[in-house]
């Protein structure tokens, strides 16, 4: 029997959300072209007034906004809300001259957890439950999110946090936690652990949420067989809200999209052209009731698929694929988002050749990112003790760039192939998507 | 009254000192001496051979990067407690040594021992007012 945490929202029908879409768009639309700048001087540049948006429709007349846009305007220039009604901040995992930092009111943040209870009591939850959360807290939005989520649904919290795997498992056994909210691969690490101190016998759960990385089917079902429970994916990002945008239900075909809150677009990346259902390519959101930090027509870089067929869960909401890969090429290295610009802008910037390669791969469910760099005679000294210091340099401010370790792999001069046209710089051997 | 060595950046995988040792073959290149300075990634070799332009020239032509070091070159008597006075002497003259090989010469009773220190004409004082016999690449062809 599935469950719902808000029945009438969730299963309205289709001229129901339409409906709401609509309504909230035009408002939405008006408020940031009166209060922001930024987005009146992207209209204007575009010629569309609020006065051409009459419904979702219209929502393509639209101009998009990039990650670009988020950086230019950074930090207030989007906030479409007074700042004494701010009540939070969030940020991406942050990696330089990149970083988004998002703004929430109360309602906003109340909205927010609303998104995340429905993926709650879609996973099974009810006030029951005992509800894990082994996302990291603070800027992140995991952490955040899903407490919030669990508060409504009215689950018994642990805010465990990430990390200290020993008090986690501890937690769990005494506590008797039901459902576990974390990243896939720190979800395979806890199962790793638990068997590894046989105490499968003495954990509880019965469901995961496991969101913010990308993961196997097989992944999955080894996280399901070695805890014993049904796994549920949850999507989200911190420039539409954080988790909760989107969430799995029973039937684990997609997640539904909370479409009263976020419009879903999916656009072909290189022409921006709207795609029709079933059609592979980058979902761009639009936020229709935020009030701090309203997104129109966000490109996400995520290519998917959308489908509005019936689902047997009973919800009506559209449902995206998992991400299937990106339209730019940001790694997501440990949840950190990784750009290979940034790479090249150290070794560039330490005096190494532009020529590198990034290899990523997945050691025991955990990331690794290697960065192999050619030889230079500028570089190179008789004794290995020269070559550490600068290896070590180079390792300390990969670390400072991209906030987590690299490890530097200096290898011979030319070694590394020269393609015609686009060189091949990254080898992810995750085989994620 | 120092000799020239040839250190060469090679990678630490199968392979790749055969296709070094084969450079060197291919264009009649003898070594006098070889030692290896390893890491799990990459390996340093190493050299001294007769005409270390010559084998630069190739080596560079050949794709590898390379340094040359001046290094000492000292000969030293065959018998227990020769090496360790001269160990003694640069250290009681507070001379570093960054690493140090050992090779063989066609000569009788005598080992060539090369010496990379951080202070060269410091050390090559020291040596040569305690009567040890110190190399120069010229002479490297005799040994």
């Amino acid at each position: 029997m599935e469950r719902y945490y808000q029945p009438e929202i969730e299963c309205a029908s289709q001229d129901q959300i339409k409906t709401w879409q609509s309504e909230r768009l035009i408002a939405t639309v008006k408020r940031v072209y009166e209060n922001v700048p930024y987005y009146r001087k992207k209209m204007e540049e575009k010629g569309v007034t609020p006065d051409d948006i009459k419904s979702v429709e219209d929502l393509h007349k639209l101009p998009f906004l990039t990650k670009d846009d988020l950086r230019d305007a950074y930090p207030y220039g989007l906030v479409a809300a007074p700042l004494k009604d701010c009540v939070r901040i969030q940020s991406t995992s942050g990696t330089t001259g990149r970083r988004v930092v998002a703004f929430y009111t109360q309602h906003d943040i109340d909205l927010w957890d609303d998104c995340c209870a429905r993926a709650i009591v879609a996973a099974g939850g009810t006030e029951e439950d005992v509800v894990h959360v082994s996302y990291g807290y603070g800027l992140f939005t995991g952490g955040p999110g899903l407490n919030g989520g669990s508060h409504k649904v009215g689950s018994l919290t642990l805010p465990m946090s990430s990390g200290n795997t020993e008090r986690q498992i501890q937690f769990m056994c005494d506590l008797g936690s039901t459902i576990l909210c974390c990243t896939p691969s720190y979800a395979a690490y806890l199962a790793e652990s638990i068997h590894e101190r046989g105490l499968q016998d003495q954990i509880k759960l019965k469901a995961g949420i496991f969101g913010a990385e990308a993961w196997t089917q097989e992944m999955r079902r080894d996280i399901e067989q070695k805890l014993g429970i049904k796994a549920y994916d949850i999507y989200g990002l911190t420039e539409i809200s954080g988790p909760g945008v989107s969430f799995e239900c029973s039937e684990q075909t997609g997640m539904h999209i909370n479409e009263d809150h976020f419009i879903a677009e999916i656009i072909n990346p290189i022409t921006g052209e709207v795609l029709p259902d079933g059609e592979k390519g980058e979902l761009v959101f639009t936020s229709i009731t935020k009030e701090a930090f309203p997104l129109i027509r966000y490109r996400t870089r995520d290519i998917c698929v959308l489908s509005h067929k019936k689902c047997s869960c009973g919800r009506t909401h559209v449902k995206m694929s998992k991400p299937m890969g990106r339209s730019d090429d940001m790694l997501i290295i440990k949840g950190v988002n990784v750009f290979p610009s940034q790479i090249e802008a150290v070794l560039l910037n330490k005096g190494y050749a532009a020529n590198y390669q990034i290899y990523v791969d997945r050691v025991n469910n955990s990331d690794t990112l290697e960065v192999r760099v050619e030889m230079t005679p500028e570089l190179f000294s008789d004794t290995v003790t020269e070559v550490a210091a600068k290896e070590k340099e180079l390792v300390d401010a990969l670390k400072a760039m991209l906030g987590i370790y690299a490890k530097v792999k200096l290898v011979a001069p030319k070694s590394i192939t020269r393609s015609e046209g686009k060189a091949v710089r990254i080898i992810d051997n995750r085989k994620l998507y | 009254m120092t000799v020239k060595q040839l250190s060469v950046f090679v990678e630490n995988t199968p392979g790749k000192l055969a296709e070094f040792t084969d450079v060197l073959f291919q264009n009649n290149i003898d070594m006098r001496a070889l030692s290896i300075a390893e890491t799990p990634d990459f390996g340093i070799l190493r050299i001294i051979v007769d005409d270390a332009y010559q084998a630069s020239c190739v080596l560079k032509d050949a794709g590898y990067v390379l340094s040359i070091t001046k290094v000492l070159a000292v000969a030293i008597p065959d018998e227990p407690g020769s090496f360790s006075k001269i160990i003694k002497l640069l250290s009681e003259n507070e001379i570093n040594i960054e690493y140090t090989y050992a090779f063989t010469t066609r000569k009788k009773n005598q080992a060539l021992m090369i010496f990379r220190v951080q202070n060269n004409d410091k050390a090559i004082d020291v040596l040569t007012k305690n009567g040890i016999n110190l190399l120069c690449q010229d002479q490297l062809a005799d040994i």
